[in-house]
């Protein structure tokens, strides 16, 4: 009940609108042939500093609010929103999104029906456990272990990111639910140099806590030293080679191949439209036996983490892959409903001007048995990938990609020589078929990733043991 | 064109709030401050197998403002565009400001660049059309783009109209507002066979609806470039020219444009260090960037310091001519702002008067590349690796589809090795471009 106290608090009470109010707006949206409609309200504050150049030159500070309406009939959807949270405005919200009804009828509000959350993280605000000048600090000593790491460091950049989001959710089947979501991320970037070649080294990390967590994981030293030692490492590198090769990828991070390959591939949406690869394929072998794969909302403190998802069903952990055959896909409530089953809590939105679709949260492969030394032992020949930018995907052809930033070459069973990144491509319903070995090393990422979709933003997790690929194409410039 | 001292004032509460917002930073303790607004409002419908999908009405608002306290910075913003969360905003940026650090190249763009009595540039063009005639627009196009019995499913098509209105002001006095359109139109559809399913897509999106291409046209592009794509092979690995669509060619000049970008480059963070006055592209290739064009999507009066925008040559016969710079990083490299603050404004490239026929022809054998995905792009090395798809040329012919192909390189020599720009421009963008054939380039295949 916490949460839907504060919520109502922070973007109910400053325009005086009460639940009552919240129905009547949900009644003018409903009627007809809408046969549901729901608000959300959200109000978030965020901040970022940053530092390069050695001072912390710039920071922000932003605030915003609004309400989202959304009326629906059948899989027709009318979307309207506003930056003004008072009745009046929502009235015509209303008015706007149930546009797309054709007749007058009379669907009826059903009486309230509170859906409480996990507490998979704390309402407190992240940003103010540390004040400004503890915040600069935390840049500052990022700043100065990357420069006295090695003389090579030529450029540092260093960004403290937090905000803090209450939303409320009515919906007009009596369901009223609140969230208060933390998020925060701390970012080390630097460039070294050595005779004229220069190259970049990144790490990051974040999550659904305080600032305080940095200062408990040390990350202005530990993100700082790992991002020089990437950075070096790349100055060390050879041209990638070029062709389909035997892969290891690295455990954590490297998990973004799962999100790109299958992930999305087993959104609702697509599925239900018939649109991707993976529409009507539940029961089939996509991948070899050993492989199970899940999307897990209810991490705590994970970025991907939700206690209730964007339309306020309770997130969970989803099977997706179970020992390689297609369990499940991710869904709404529209989705949901029209593919005649229920939403997996993976309803989300960017923020209240966007529209609900279903999105992935924490997605990632269990563990395996091997060591992984044993793995990169089992290869004769081939490319051993451990940190990874981003990836993308076609979801109706299944091809994907991910971009490699930190590699090697593996001969006989043993690392020789860094490559530069590469970006590897493959088939999302092909590619899990050929994994041959699975470590017992099973790691989520550390908190960087954001998902994009038909233009939307969505904090998001994945991870995986250390795992071999038996034939993938690896788009070096080495023919 | 008209030079005019008038601002546009059909709706001047905004400028009125800045003005004010300029006033309340002064009394509190900035020595420098600016403020921007803007509002976008419209709609878009899209339609799906023959009906109503979704219909979005959008209405949204940000003020963001920036302030200096001497030489030190600190920046706020809102969607809550009333006097009070205003003065709250500035508030916020003046506190942040006791903490910054000083950095002398911080402040305003210097008073005299301001773009007092800017152009106008006939950005704003209201479409005067109701969702209901949008939404059968949509339908038509699809219906269209779905005449083809290899069209198995649709994402369906969609027409969106937004207008926005951008008002800034500093306190140099500067005081700037307009308005601009933004229509487009939109489709993509699904083909199948028996090997799989494949997806395309095409868009028109115009200032002034009236130049919009005609929606059965778009369909019909749709449908013809998703159903080309049908039988995709894979490739062997190998080294060949690659023709780049104009759609890729402007994102192939994206990656220029971020390497010579003040940011990247006073961090030394770009493979296109001190490069003014160099060779980066072959002699025969010139780059303009001309903000003024009447009614061009990238066209405006000012940039986002209120600077007054200017024509200009950024390479001529395949040398650097300038930077991309704002008033900060320009400062930091001890240079003039080329008025990119916000970005870069109608680019074009000069072409080598053929079209893309006749650049298939000069390629002989290698890939027309019509899709890249991923982000395997590295602005401080110059390292290019992406996903593709496309057609495989032989004898200047297309032969078949491909796909799961990787094409790379590195820029530096990506950008020499132009051996060809089309006359095929794709003007949908700030950047307009033709097709652009480089020669010598990596695919990975896994066949």
């Amino acid at each position: 009940m916490e949460n839907l106290d504060i919520a109502r608090n922070h973007l109910l009470a400053p325009t005086g609108l009460s639940d009552e109010d919240v129905n009547k707006a949900l009644s003018a949206a409903l009627g007809g042939s809408i046969d549901a409609a729901d608000l959300y309200f959200q109000s978030t504050t965020r901040e970022s500093w940053s530092l390069d150049d050695g001072i912390v030159k710039d920071a922000s500070f932003n605030l915003e609010h609004g309400v989202g309406v959304r009326a629906m009939s059948g899989d027709k959807t009318g979307f309207a929103y506003s930056d003004d949270i008072a009745m009046s405005a929502l009235l015509e919200s209303s008015q706007a999104a149930r546009s797309i009804a054709k007749s007058t009828g009379t669907n009826e509000m059903q009486s309230w029906r509170v859906q409480s959350g996990h507490m998979l993280y704390t309402p407190d605000n992240p940003l103010s456990v540390l004040n400004e000048n503890e915040k600069m600090d935390l840049l500052r000593e990022a700043d100065a272990t990357a420069r006295a790491a090695d003389p090579r460091v030529k450029q540092v950049m260093v960004s403290l990111v937090g905000s803090q989001e209450v939303i409320l959710i009515a919906r007009s089947d009596g369901t009223l639910a609140a969230d208060v979501r933390p998020l925060v991320r701390f970012n080390v970037n630097v460039i070294v140099e050595q005779n004229g070649r220069r190259e970049q080294g990144f790490m990051g990390g974040g999550g659904r806590y305080d600032y305080k967590k940095f200062i408990a994981l040390d990350a202005a030293n530990e993100f700082s030293r790992e991002a020089v030692r990437q950075a070096l490492v790349n100055l060390d590198a050879k041209d990638a080679p070029a062709g389909n090769m035997t892969v290891v990828l690295g455990p954590g991070w490297p998990g973004v191949l799962l999100h790109e390959a299958i992930g999305h591939g087993l959104e609702g949406d697509f599925n239900r439209k018939g649109t991707s690869a993976f529409s009507g394929r539940i029961g089939e072998r996509v991948a070899s036996p050993g492989v199970t794969v899940v999307d897990d909302g209810t991490l705590p403190n994970r970025r991907g983490s939700l206690n209730i998802d964007d339309e306020g069903t309770l997130t969970q952990c989803t099977t997706l892959i179970e020992d390689g055959i297609l369990k499940g896909y991710m869904q709404d409530r529209l989705n949901g409903k029209l593919s005649k089953t229920t939403s997996t809590g993976n309803g989300r939105r960017e923020s209240y001007a966007h529209q609900t679709m279903p999105r992935m949260t924490n997605t990632y492969m269990l563990a395996g048995e091997h060591d992984p030394q044993e793995i990169l032992a089992s290869v004769d020949k081939g490319f051993y990938a451990v940190n990874f930018g981003g990836g993308q995907v076609d979801i109706t052809s299944g091809k994907f990609v991910f971009s490699a930033s930190e590699a090697y070459m593996v001969e006989n069973g043993k690392i020789t020589y860094p490559v530069k990144g590469a970006t590897l491509i493959g088939d999302g319903p092909d590619v899990l078929t050929r994994v041959g070995m699975i470590g017992n090393d099973l790691k989520l990422d550390t908190g960087v990733g954001t998902c994009g979709k038909e233009g939307q933003s969505v904090p998001v997790g994945v991870g995986q043991p250390t795992m071999r690929i038996d034939g993938i194409t690896v788009g070096g410039t080495q023919a | 064109m008209s030079a005019t001292p008038d601002r546009i004032t059909n709706d001047d509460s905004l400028e009125s709030l800045l003005s004010q917002a300029v006033e309340y930073a002064r009394a509190n303790g900035a020595d420098q401050i600016e403020v921007a607004a803007s509002n976008d409002k419209g709609y878009s419908v899209t339609a799906r197998l023959g009906e109503v999908e979704t219909v979005e009405h959008h209405n949204q608002r940000s003020m963001g403002v920036t302030v200096y306290r001497g030489k030190a910075k600190g920046s706020a913003s809102t969607n809550i565009v009333t006097p009070e969360a205003v003065n709250r905003t500035i508030d916020s940026a003046l506190n942040i400001a006791k903490f910054t650090a000083e950095d002398e190249c911080a402040g305003l763009a210097d008073a005299e660049l301001m773009a007092n009595n800017y152009l106008q540039l006939d950005l704003d063009h209201p479409w005067a059309i109701e969702p209901d005639s949008a939404l059968q627009q949509a339908i038509r196009c699809e219906e269209v783009a779905r005449d083809d019995k290899r069209i198995v499913n649709s994402e369906g098509a969609s027409v969106s109209s937004i207008g926005t209105q951008l008002t800034y002001a500093n306190s140099h006095g500067f005081v700037g507002e307009y308005h601009g359109t933004r229509h487009s139109i939109s489709c993509s559809v699904v083909a199948g066979d028996d090997k799989g399913m494949q997806r395309d897509y095409w868009y028109s999106v115009e200032r002034d609806a009236n130049n919009l291409e005609d929606v059965e046209a778009i369909g019909a592009m749709a449908c013809e470039r998703t159903v080309r794509r049908l039988g995709a092979r894979g490739l062997k690995t190998c080294s060949v020219p690659i023709l780049f669509e104009p759609t890729l060619a402007r994102s192939l000049l994206g990656h220029l444009f971020s390497a010579i970008s003040g940011g990247a480059l006073y961090r030394e963070a770009s493979f296109l260090l001190d490069s003014i006055n160099k060779q980066v592209l072959p002699d025969w290739i010139t780059i303009t960037e001309d903000p003024h064009m009447l009614g061009a999507l990238g066209s405006a009066p000012f940039d986002h310091e209120g600077v007054r925008t200017q024509s200009r040559k950024v390479v001529e016969d395949g040398v650097l001519q300038g930077y991309v710079l704002s008033s900060y990083s320009a400062r930091k490299l001890g240079m003039q702002t080329t008025a990119n603050a916000g970005g870069v404004h109608n680019v074009k490239i000069s072409d080598s008067n053929k079209s893309q026929q006749d650049l298939l022809k000069d390629m002989g054998k290698g890939l027309l590349a019509t899709e890249l995905i991923g982000h395997g792009v590295n602005t401080v090395t110059g390292d290019y690796s992406r996903g593709a798809s496309g057609f495989w040329v032989e004898n200047g012919e297309i032969q078949y589809p491909v796909e799961e192909i990787t094409v790379a390189g590195n820029l530096a020599d990506m950008f020499v090795n132009i051996s060809a720009v089309g006359n095929d421009v794709d003007r949908r963008g700030n950047i307009q471009c033709g097709s652009i054939l480089i020669e010598n380039m990596t695919i990975a295949g896994g066949s």
